[in-house]
């Protein structure tokens, strides 16, 4: 696959970002994307953050890819994330490979690719920089900020960051910490990703190199993590590609084989194997009970921030006993919270795929709250 | 609107904050919202009814109140509204000590098992009653613990919960209860509602 960067939007901002490993960016790109209008009053702005292997074009067609957007079954005109009510936001996360800063992105110090030079970056980093690009567009207040897994973290992350920045959040999928399993997930890729020779200590762009197979195994492993069993089970179960016998090889007998090829090469063309190591990262160190010495309400105390945490239920990579914490760490502190657990077989990736309950739920919440806020003083 | 819901309008306070327990369609939350400039907040088990509030603007949480009360803390509420649904749980006694802990006061509303329908039902026709307020065969109630007006001023008495208003409802009716006029009230009312406190 070709990818085409020449006509993404991006702004480089000339501010300082002090980024929580101690490193300071004084100048930083960031790319984005926008749908839809912004009401003269500034009331119907959405920030939507992408997840791990997301980027900046939700919907239409990805100017990079040529491909669908990554959320088109739920933003765009008359659906749930209506582009014709709703100015949409969505920036490549800073450590990203759609145009953000990140290791791919040339150095101007040393001329060539930032590679593992590149600093590690947190959560909170990615939303600092988000928080630039909404003052850059000139949006104070958001009618909302919401995203699925990763994305639901920058959410979380904003909201106790900005408790004015926002009148709503729906993080969807998320935990407010990363588990042993997320890390234990997370670190399998990255060697998968490092113990290819072609990743050459991260040193692949300047040696003309790709570490195809780690990506893609790195891939593969992932995506294992956002289905769930009866998922997989329903969609392939034992079945074989069309040769309809077992070949006694090793090659691909089974369907869920060769679909995890699919995934897992397709994605090579797309994503930078850094990024997936920073953005993987960032995602470990996340850890808001431990930025509140273990006690998450206080990351939102006296947030006026409506929340409507959402989870799924056979989603075992974020699993709803981790949105419950949430909700009841908002609720002790009387946060407005609402909460909803859609019973699925989808998984993790319950959000990106169609699923009308959880749709409904989305498209009622931010409906009603719209009306809220244009009516708010 | 429905008589239940006026009574429940007069028993609550401007700008009071208030957690409906089992919330439903939400409904009640709406009509306080509007005629009482309540702070509300919802619990309910059915997941279509959550989503139905979240469309009306109400916070409302999917779950069950017997399980989830436990993460609410002391005081958080002026109000807890549980309409009638107490007879639902397995351990009502303690949902009905939590709502008081976690609330300054509760309105409970509860279908009166001492309506003397109910008792002539029983009575000449040798089976569980079925009425406007209890529809249920036996074999598929979702009412686990009936009682009579009487007997939830027991248990109140023996939980040393006050009870602070105590109202009779019966078609379309309504009229107060106190300790002199009980026994009547407990063969006349088809619904009790209780405004009690700790």
């Amino acid at each position: 696959m070709k990818l085409n960067f020449e006509n993404i939007n991006k702004i480089t901002i000339s501010k300082d970002l002090l980024l929580d490993c101690g490193v300071k960016l004084n100048k930083f790109d960031v790319a984005f994307e926008t749908y839809g209008k912004l009401d003269k009053n500034k009331k119907n702005a959405i920030l939507i953050f992408h997840a791990l292997s997301g980027d900046q074009f939700v919907t239409g067609l990805n100017k990079v890819t040529g491909k669908e957007g990554w959320w088109n079954l739920v933003v765009g005109e008359n659906k749930p994330i209506d582009t014709k009510k709703y100015f949409v936001i969505c920036a490549n996360v800073i450590g990203g490979c759609m145009g953000s800063t990140g290791p791919k992105e040339i150095c101007k110090e040393t001329g060539k690719p930032y590679g593992l030079g590149f600093p590690v970056i947190t959560i909170k980093d990615m939303v600092k920089a988000q928080a630039y690009l909404l003052d850059h567009l000139g949006i104070d207040k958001t009618l909302a900020v919401l995203g699925g897994s990763m994305g639901g973290m920058q959410a979380l992350q904003f909201c106790s960051l900005y408790p004015n920045k926002t009148f709503t959040a729906v993080p969807i999928a998320c935990a407010a910490s990363h588990s042993a399993q997320n890390i234990a997930f997370n670190e399998l890729a990255r060697q998968a990703i490092m113990a290819d020779p072609e990743w050459d200590a991260g040193n692949y762009i300047s040696t003309g190199k790709i570490p195809r197979k780690g990506l893609a195994i790195a891939r593969m492993a992932g995506h294992i993590s956002y289905l769930s069993e009866k998922g997989l089970q329903n969609k392939f179960g034992r079945k074989l590609q069309e040769d309809k016998e077992l070949q006694f090889s090793f090659d691909a007998d089974f369907q869920v084989e060769s679909y995890l090829k699919y995934q897992g090469y397709s994605f090579v063309d797309r994503f930078d194997a850094n990024s997936y190591l920073y953005i993987t990262r960032a995602m470990d160190y996340f850890d808001l009970y431990k930025a509140n010495n273990g006690n998450l309400s206080l990351a939102f105390e006296n947030t006026k921030i409506k929340f409507c945490i959402i989870s799924f239920s056979t989603d075992w990579l974020y699993p709803t006993s981790e949105s419950k914490k949430i909700v009841i760490a908002l609720n002790s502190i009387g946060a407005e919270v609402s909460f909803v657990n859609i019973i699925t077989n989808n998984g993790h990736d319950s959000f990106l795929v169609n699923e009308p309950k959880f749709l409904d739920t989305l498209k009622g919440f931010l409906e009603s709250n719209y009306e809220d806020f244009k009516n708010e003083n | 609107m429905k008589i239940e819901d006026n009574v429940l309008l007069d028993l609550i306070e401007t700008k009071s904050k208030v957690l409906d327990v089992g919330c439903g369609d939400g409904n009640l939350l709406l009509i306080l919202k509007k005629n009482k400039n309540i702070n509300g907040r919802g619990i309910e088990i059915n997941q279509l009814k959550v989503t139905e509030c979240l469309s009306k603007g109400l916070a409302v949480i999917e779950g069950d109140a017997e399980k989830d009360l436990i993460n609410y803390p002391d005081n958080s509420f002026d109000f807890a509204i549980l309409n009638q649904s107490l007879q639902q749980f397995y351990n009502p006694r303690k949902v009905l000590n939590d709502l008081l802990r976690i609330a300054n006061k509760a309105i409970i509303t509860i279908p009166n098992f001492g309506y003397w329908k109910v008792r002539l039902h029983l009575l000449l026709k040798g089976k569980m009653p079925i009425t406007k307020t209890l529809p249920y065969n036996w074999f598929d109630t979702p009412n686990l613990h009936m009682s009579t007006i009487k007997d939830f001023y027991f248990l109140c008495k023996i939980d040393k919960i006050r009870i602070m208003k105590s109202i009779s409802i019966t078609n379309n009716k309504f009229s107060t209860i106190n300790y002199s006029n009980l026994n009547i009230k407990n063969l006349i009312s088809e619904i009790g509602v209780f405004l009690i406190t700790k």
